[in-house]
């Protein structure tokens, strides 16, 4: 147990878990924003790697492979939206659903399993490798922190137009929303279409960073993106109140949930255990704000206050 | 303004719980009209907003709102026409929103939401002014989320959200029932002066007969999905809750069964 090497796994932990912030990042607009928990993404998570690795390694440039890893889970997001509000399945369901159906689907996209990239012979956008020894701009902890950046001005953009501010209604409130002349069905469709895209671009990076896209790349992505929303939020919600701020707390809790990781695999965890530990986590930091609800609230005044 | 041709509500159909909750009804407002709405429990006060509002399609009938028929057009369209403040003062805005997004959102009711800017400089100011007008300090709080507000505050908000861009029909369903008197007073207060200002068409569902005779041009009894009874002008304004209880045992041969309606008397 030398500490060269827990930080010499650091950055490459960094690194990871920025590509998980996008993710994370698409997991809090459905699951904290739409009020929606979306389990599409643990196909999504696997769908935006296979179609980006397939199309680099067929010849196509890397940003037209990462805008069609974008639309294929947008696409994805379309359908869970469809069967939820169209065919009135439950989210949950509908996501479930989807998920199966994506299994199939990035098999047959794949062609196999899994199916390996070559740093050396494609021109990747972030990899393994681009961490120590390259200029900073190649750096792939540099890139992702550029591609969070990137998705947060955006984001912050989107939800405060009209459109986006209606979604954000659509979560809160949907009688509200309806009432005030809001489509919400159609919201929450657009909604589920920018969350899995946006997965389905992490899974593209994620993809090109591990050096391989693989079928089962994606099981278990919804547990660690809670879990990233959730450290973001315990440790950053006194701080971070602005929108912006707050979808960066998410990527940061992304960061932090890898460098967590690298350092209880440091520590000499048996690394089949990790998945259980995260759904440990992930279960207790849930039920925090219910229990405190039932056990710790104080009594409810009734009447208003004097200006009421 | 609004006519309402012979329609019908049937829930639970072929269950032990069938319930016809509106029963051939028919009604129309005339421009300008404030109608109270009084009935006792199950009458089918809420069931009749629930339907001009678009919550879910009636079996049978029409509704026409200013020469449109909206008998199926969806609730989020139909909110074109209709400005709603709903009993449970949650209902109305949008907790985890500022003050004034909540009234930016209710001033694009009715109009495309694309890629413009949510909210704009000129329009709080606005909002500041009309704020000021509920006489409740929120001009200094435009920002604050609505959650943070009590029950009477959410509801003046909501009743100017439903007000912002003027409603061809203003839908206030028991708005003050779940407030304490005071507050409910000072509300009924301020739905008043919005409803002169604009002079709105309205329908008011209440729980207080006093209040029913007390505001608007007119005043309806509901009873087993139907109207019963329908008092407007001089006989209005002489009513008195004797005459109205006398009148509805006359009407439906049954007494008057609705709790809290008798004991705010």
């Amino acid at each position: 147990m030398y500490i060269e090497s827990l930080l010499s796994a650091l950055p490459g932990a960094a690194a990871q878990g920025l590509i998980w912030g996008i993710m994370a990042i698409g997991v809090y607009i459905t699951y904290k924003i739409l009020d929606v928990a979306d389990l599409t993404v643990d196909g999504t998570m696997c769908t935006g790697g296979a179609v980006s690795i397939m199309m680099i390694l067929s010849g196509y440039n890397i940003w037209v492979s990462l805008l069609a890893a974008f639309i294929a889970g947008m696409i994805a997001g379309f359908v869970t939206g469809f069967l939820h509000t169209f065919m009135g399945i439950p989210a949950i369901l509908a996501g479930i659903l989807s998920q199966l159906a994506l299994y199939s689907v990035n098999l047959k996209i794949i062609g196999k399993s899994n199916q390996a990239i070559n740093v050396n012979n494609f021109d990747l956008l972030v990899s393994l490798r681009y961490i120590s020894d390259v200029p900073f701009y190649k750096n792939s902890i540099f890139i992702g922190v550029m591609f969070i950046i990137a998705i947060i001005a955006i984001l912050y953009w989107f939800f405060g137009t009209e459109l986006g501010c209606s979604l954000r209604a659509t979560g809160c409130n949907p009688n509200m929303s309806r009432a005030q002349g809001i489509n919400t069905n159609f919201n929450v469709v657009l909604g589920l279409m920018i969350s899995n895209g946006l997965v389905a671009l992490a899974s593209a990076l994620y993809s090109q960073y591990q050096g391989f896209t693989d079928i089962n790349m994606g099981r278990g992505a919804i547990v660690i993106g809670l879990a990233s929303v959730i450290i973001g939020k315990v440790l950053f919600e006194k701080i971070f109140r602005n929108f912006a701020l707050r979808l960066l707390s998410v990527a940061l809790g992304a960061v932090i949930y890898y460098i967590v990781l690298q350092i209880v695999i440091w520590i000499g965890l048996d690394t089949d255990l990790l998945k259980l530990l995260s759904a440990l986590i992930v279960a207790v930091f849930l039920a925090v704000p219910y229990w405190k609800k039932k056990y710790f609230t104080k009594p409810f005044k009734q009447g208003g206050s004097k200006n009421a | 303004m609004l006519e309402v041709k012979n329609i019908y509500k049937t829930f639970n159909v072929g269950t032990i719980n069938e319930k016809r909750a509106l029963n051939g009804l028919s009604l129309t407002l005339n421009e300008g009209d404030f109608v109270t709405v009084i009935g006792g429990n199950g009458a089918g006060k809420s069931t009749l907003m629930n339907a001009l509002a678009g919550t879910w399609f009636v079996d049978e009938g029409n509704i026409i709102i200013d020469g449109i028929d909206v008998t199926k057009m969806p609730e989020f369209k139909r909110a074109k026409f209709l400005g709603r403040v709903f009993q449970d003062p949650t209902m109305g805005t949008a907790p985890t929103m500022g003050i004034d997004e909540n009234l930016a959102l209710a001033m694009r009711r009715g109009k495309g939401r694309g890629l413009k800017i949510g909210i704009t400089k000129a329009e709080r100011e606005k909002y500041k002014k009309l704020l000021s007008t509920l006489e409740l300090g929120l001009e200094d709080r435009l920002t604050s989320k609505v959650g943070l507000l009590s029950g009477g505050q959410r509801q003046a908000v909501t009743l100017l959200m439903a007000s912002l861009q003027k409603p061809k029909i203003l839908l206030l369903d028991e708005h003050t029932a779940a407030l304490d008197p005071k507050t409910a007073a000072k509300v009924l207060e301020t739905t008043n002066k919005i409803i002169s200002k604009d002079n709105l068409t309205t329908l008011m569902i209440t729980h207080n007969m006093k209040d029913a005779i007390a505001n608007g041009n007119r005043l309806i009894m509901m009873n087993n999905g139907n109207i019963v009874l329908d008092i407007k002008g001089e006989e209005k304004k002489n009513l008195t809750v004797e005459t109205l209880l006398k009148k509805f045992e006359e009407v439906s041969k049954e007494t008057f069964d609705n709790d809290s309606a008798l004991l705010s008397l």
